[in-house]
C-alpha cells in the first residue's frame, strides 16, 4: 500500500514523515518519530499509558490514526520538561514517591497536564476524575493523588 | 495487510464506500481501532466523514438533535443537555469522553453502550443519511440497518424536564468502570403524583440496550412509592438475559438488577 | 518515614545513616519524563511480529493441523508448529530438580487448557500476523474437561495431563506435602472447642500495565540477543536453553525495568518460541502479548481451598491445628508445586501450637495455569489464618488482638517445620499496632516480648 504523508508539531517541533494509512499515533510517535514516552500497555483506550495532548485535549494515541492529526499540536510526556529541569508534575510525582514501575508515568502525567492547565487549584475529586482512565498497578493511587494536590497548592500560593 | 482510512466530506460518500462490507466507519475509535488492535481481522477498512453537521448540537424548542460524531465530552459540556451529562459522564475517563460518539455508542455491544440506554429511555429518533426510526426499531435491526439507509447522521429525542429522567450506571471501579447494570427511566407523573407513562431501558440485560416492559407497565397508575413500585421490582428482569462477562456473571446482574432498580425509583 | 526506635534498641547500633531517612528513586526522573527504557522502547528494521493460535476448547485432541493456507498468506514468513521446537517439553523448575517436564511449548498430541499455544505465525506486520492465524485449520476432539479441585482427584476424572496421573503432583513424600508435629488427636481430646472452617479463592491476574513479551534480534554467528521484561533472568536463560537445545552463550539476555510484573512474569513463556522465531527466519521477531492474552493467558495466582480445624482453650490458647490446602495449579506445573509446598511450611502461621498437623495438595484442572504472584503459597493461607483467629477469638469471647498475642510466635519457639523461630517481631509490631490504631489491649500483652516469653 502506498505511503501517505503527515505532518503535525510534537512538542514544538515540526515533524513530517510517510506512514502507512491505518496506522495509530502511538505506533508513528514511537517506531518513526523516536518519542518513546507514550506506552501501550493495552491498545484497547483503557489504561491510559499512551496519553498525549492533542491540540489541548487528552487522547489515547492507541486509538488516534495518525493521519487524523494532520496539522495538530501533539503533546507528549518526552517533550515536557525543560532540559534537565522536570515540569513541576513531574518533579511533584518524583518527590512524592508517585511512580514505581514507572510504565503508566508518561501518561499519568499529560492526563494530570490537561487537569491542572484548565484548574491550577483542582480538588481531591477533579484530581481523582482527571486521572480515572489511567491505570497505575503500584501505586494504589494514593501517592499520585497527593502530587498533584502539592503543585494545585504551590499553584495558589505562586497566585497570591 | 494495513487498514486503510478512506475520508470524505459527505455522509453519503462515506454510506457508499461502507456498502459491501468489511469496512467500519471511524468515529472516535474507541470501539472500532480498539477491535482492530485486538486483532479482528474482519474488519479491513476505516471510512469516515467529515461533515460538520455530524459535530454539532442543536437545540430548539425543547427538542434536541445530536450530531452522530458528537463526543460525550460534548454532551457533558453542553448547558440544554444537562439532564443528560451525569450519563455521558459515566463513560470512560475523560480521555475516551473526548473521542468517544454519541453514534459509536449506539453500536457498542453489552457490556458497553451506557449512552444509547439512556437514549432508548427517551425515546430517541435515530437519523440517517437516507430516512430516520425510533430506536428501538434500530437497536432491533442495527446490525443490517445502515446498509439500506446509509450511516447514522444523528439522533433526536425531546429534552426531558429536570426530575423526569433518572439514569443509574452501577461499577465495581469508581469513578471509571465498566458497567455491571445500567437504568435508565423516563417517568412522567400527573399532578397527583400518579405515574402516567413510563420508558424503562436496561443495559447489560441482553447483548444489547432493551427495554423493560413488563416493570413500565406495572409503574403507570402507581405511585412513586415503596409499595407503589413493588409490582415493577417484581418483574423488572422479565425478559432480559444478563450477559457474563469478567466484570459479572448473568446470576449475578440478574439478582442485583431489582435492587438497583428499587434504589433509582425511590432516591 | 520514622523509626520506632524504641523497639530492639540493644540490637541496632546508633549509628545508622541510611535507615529511616527518606531518598530520591534514581529511577523517577526517567519515568515521568517517559526516558526509562522498557523493553518494548526499541525498534528494528524488517522487524517480524509472533501472533499465537490458541486453543478454544479446556481439552481436546489435536486430531490435524493444516498450516498451508496462512503459510501462504501475504506477509507471513513463518508458521511454527511443534516438530520446529527442538525439545517440546519443559517445566521451569527442572532446573532445581522439580520435575517432570509436563509442559509443551506448542501443542501437538492435545490441549489441555482454553488458550494453550498451538501454532506460532510469523509475519510482516501484526495485521498480517492476525489474518494469517486466522488461516489456520485444527481440528479437534474435544474431551471431558473438569473445573474442580476435589472433583479433580475423583478415581475416574478426567486425565488433565499424562504426566501426573491422578491429577497431583507426586511429591518425594507421596500426592500431598505433610508437615507433622506434636499430637494432633491429643491436641483436639484437650481442647475446650473446636472450630473448623473451609476457605477459598479464585485465580487473581497479577494485570500489569505493561504486558508480557519480548523481542529477538540475531546477532549472527547463531547468536540471539532477547530484549525481555522477564522478572527471571536466569530462568528464562536455562530453560531456553533446554527448550531449543542451544547452550547459554549462544543466547544475550537482556532484561531492564519491567513494567509490573507482581509474579506474572516469572514464567518462561514468550521468550523460547520468539527466538526459535528469530532463528528460523533470520531476522528480529516481537512476540508481544496483547491485552486480552495478559489477562486469559498469563498465569494468574491459583485458586485455593483450605480447610482449618482448630482447637483452642477458653485461656485464649490454640492447642492444635489441622489444615488441609489444595492448590489449583491449573493444566500445567510452572511454580505450583513450590507454592503448595511453600504452604505446607508456612501454616501455621506466625503462632505457636503444640500440635499441629498440615497436608497440602497441588491439584491439576483444565484451567489456566497457575502461577507466581505476590508471596503465592503463603498470601491466601494468611487470609484463611486471620480471618480464622477472629472467628476463634469470638468462639471464647476474647479480643481479638489479645488473643493473637497469646500465640504470638517467639525468638527459640520451635515451628511446626521444626526450625527454630529467629528475630521474630510479631509481638512488637501488634504493640505499636495496637497503640497507632487506637486499639488498647491489656498491659501485660504491651510488656510482653518477642526475644523472650515471660515468667
Amino acid at each position: 500500500m502506498a505511503r501517505i504523508p503527515v505532518q503535525f508539531t510534537l512538542n514544538g517541533q515540526e515533524k513530517a514523515e510517510f506512514i502507512e494509512s491505518g496506522a495509530t499515533l502511538l505506533n508513528v510517535l514511537r517506531d518513526r518519530m523516536g518519542d518513546t514516552s507514550p506506552k501501550g500497555g493495552c491498545q484497547q483506550g483503557t489504561c491510559g499509558a499512551c496519553s498525549v495532548i492533542i491540540d489541548g485535549e487528552l487522547r489515547l494515541s492507541c486509538l488516534t490514526l495518525a493521519e487524523t492529526c494532520e496539522g495538530a499540536t501533539i503533546e507528549t510526556a518526552g517533550g515536557l520538561a525543560n532540559g534537565s529541569e522536570l515540569h513541576p508534575i513531574q518533579q511533584a510525582i518524583v518527590d512524592g514517591f508517585a511512580t514505581q514501575c514507572g510504565f503508566c508515568a508518561p501518561g499519568m502525567v499529560m492526563a494530570i497536564k490537561v487537569l491542572l492547565d484548565a484548574k491550577p487549584a483542582p480538588s481531591r475529586e477533579d484530581v481523582v476524575e482527571a486521572i480515572s482512565g489511567n491505570v497505575c498497578r503500584c501505586t494504589g493511587y494514593e501517592p499520585i493523588i497527593q502530587a498533584v494536590l502539592s503543585v494545585s497548592r504551590s499553584n495558589s500560593q505562586q497566585a497570591v | 495487510m494495513a487498514l486503510e482510512l478512506q475520508t470524505f466530506s459527505s455522509s453519503a460518500e462515506a454510506s457508499a464506500a461502507l456498502r459491501g462490507g468489511g469496512k467500519s466507519y471511524l468515529g472516535g475509535g474507541s470501539l472500532v481501532v480498539r477491535a482492530v488492535n485486538e486483532g479482528d481481522v474482519r474488519i479491513t477498512g476505516y471510512v469516515r466523514s467529515t461533515d460538520k453537521a455530524l459535530t454539532s448540537i442543536a437545540t430548539d424548542g425543547g427538542r434536541a438533535r445530536l450530531g452522530a460524531s458528537v463526543t460525550m465530552a460534548q454532551v457533558v459540556g453542553c448547558e440544554a443537555l444537562s439532564e443528560l451529562a451525569p450519563a455521558a459522564k459515566l463513560i470512560g475517563g475523560p480521555a475516551v469522553r473526548n473521542v468517544a460518539t454519541v453514534g459509536g455508542n449506539l453500536f457498542a455491544r453489552s457490556p458497553f453502550g451506557d449512552f444509547t440506554v439512556a437514549l432508548l429511555a427517551l425515546g430517541a429518533t435515530v437519523h440517517f443519511t437516507d430516512g430516520e426510526m425510533d430506536i428501538d426499531a434500530f437497536l432491533a435491526a442495527r446490525e443490517t440497518v445502515t446498509d439500506e439507509r446509509g450511516i447514522v447522521v444523528a439522533v433526536s429525542f425531546d429534552i426531558p424536564p429536570s426530575g423526569r429522567f433518572r439514569f443509574l450506571k452501577i461499577s465495581r471501579v469508581k469513578p471509571k468502570g465498566v458497567a455491571v447494570l445500567t437504568i435508565a427511566a423516563a417517568i412522567g407523573t400527573d399532578a397527583k403524583g400518579t405515574i402516567s407513562e413510563a420508558r424503562i431501558a436496561l443495559g447489560c440485560m441482553s447483548d444489547r440496550p432493551i427495554r423493560a416492559e413488563a416493570a413500565e407497565k406495572a409503574l403507570v397508575g402507581s405511585e412513586l412509592s415503596e409499595s407503589g413500585i413493588a409490582g415493577a421490582v417484581d418483574v423488572i428482569g422479565e425478559g432480559t438475559a444478563p450477559i457474563t462477562d469478567p466484570i459479572a456473571s448473568s446470576w449475578y446482574r440478574a439478582e442485583v438488577l431489582p435492587v438497583h432498580f428499587r434504589r433509582l425509583m425511590l432516591d | 518515614m520514622e523509626i520506632r526506635s524504641e523497639y530492639f534498641a540493644d540490637e541496632r547500633p546508633e549509628t545508622l545513616h541510611e535507615i529511616g531517612q527518606s531518598r530520591p528513586r534514581d529511577d523517577a526522573p526517567g519515568h515521568v519524563t517517559g526516558k526509562t527504557g522498557f523493553f518494548a522502547d526499541r525498534t528494528f528494521p524488517d522487524l517480524l511480529h509472533l501472533k499465537m493460535v490458541r486453543s478454544p476448547h479446556h481439552h481436546a485432541l489435536i486430531k490435524s493441523i493444516d498450516t498451508s493456507e496462512a503459510e501462504r498468506h501475504p506477509g507471513v514468513i513463518r508458521v511454527i508448529t511443534a516438530k520446529d521446537v527442538p525439545h517440546n517439553l519443559y517445566t521451569i523448575l527442572i532446573l532445581i530438580q522439580v520435575g517432570p517436564e509436563d509442559e509443551t511449548v506448542l501443542a501437538d498430541k492435545k490441549v489441555s487448557w482454553k488458550g494453550e499455544a498451538v501454532v506460532a505465525v510469523v509475519a510482516t506486520s501484526e495485521r498480517a500476523a492476525h489474518e494469517a492465524a486466522a488461516k489456520v485449520k485444527v481440528d479437534y476432539e474435544v474431551l471431558p474437561a473438569v473445573f474442580d479441585m476435589e472433583e479433580a482427584l475423583k478415581p475416574g476424572a478426567p486425565e488433565v495431563n499424562p504426566h501426573h496421573p491422578g491429577n497431583y503432583y507426586e511429591y518425594d513424600s507421596g500426592d500431598h506435602r505433610k508437615v507433622r508435629y506434636g499430637n494432633i488427636e491429643e491436641g483436639f481430646a484437650m481442647a475446650d472447642h473446636i472450630l473448623e472452617q473451609t476457605y477459598s479463592s479464585s485465580p487473581i491476574e497479577q494485570a500489569p500495565t505493561e504486558t508480557t513479551g519480548c523481542i529477538v534480534a540475531p546477532e549472527g554467528n547463531d547468536r540471539f540477543t532477547c530484549y525481555t521484561n522477564t522478572q527471571a533472568m536466569f530462568f528464562t536463560l536455562d530453560n531456553t536453553s533446554i527448550i531449543l537445545e542451544m547452550p547459554g552463550h549462544k543466547l544475550h539476555m537482556v532484561g531492564g525495568t519491567v513494567g509490573g510484573g507482581f509474579g506474572g512474569k516469572v514464567d518462561v513463556i514468550v521468550e523460547p518460541i520468539a527466538i526459535l522465531a528469530a532463528r528460523l527466519t533470520g531476522k528480529p521477531v516481537s512476540f508481544i502479548y496483547s491485552r486480552e492474552e495478559e489477562m486469559q493467558i498469563s498465569s494468574p495466582r491459583a485458586a485455593e481451598k483450605i480447610v482449618i480445624r482448630d482447637g483452642v482453650m477458653n485461656d485464649g490458647r490454640l492447642v492444635a491445628r489441622k489444615v488441609t490446602g489444595y492448590t489449583d495449579a491449573g493444566a500445567y506445573s510452572r511454580h505450583s508445586p513450590y507454592g503448595a509446598q511453600k504452604g505446607a511450611a508456612h501454616y501455621p502461621g506466625p503462632y505457636t501450637v503444640p500440635n499441629v498437623w498440615i497436608d497440602t495438595y497441588c491439584v491439576y484442572t483444565n484451567r489456566t495455569p497457575s502461577s507466581a504472584m505476590r508471596g503465592f503459597g503463603v498470601t491466601i493461607a494468611d487470609f484463611a489464618l486471620e480471618v480464622q483467629m477472629d472467628k476463634l477469638a469470638r468462639l471464647i469471647d476474647m479480643d481479638p488482638l489479645e488473643f493473637r498475642f497469646i500465640n504470638a510466635y517467639r525468638d527459640g519457639d520451635i515451628k511446626a517445620h521444626r526450625q527454630p523461630t529467629e528475630g521474630a517481631a510479631l509481638i512488637e509490631c501488634m504493640q505499636e499496632a495496637s497503640k497507632v490504631a487506637n486499639w488498647p489491649v491489656a498491659e501485660k500483652y504491651m510488656a510482653m516480648s518477642s526475644a523472650k516469653r515471660e515468667i
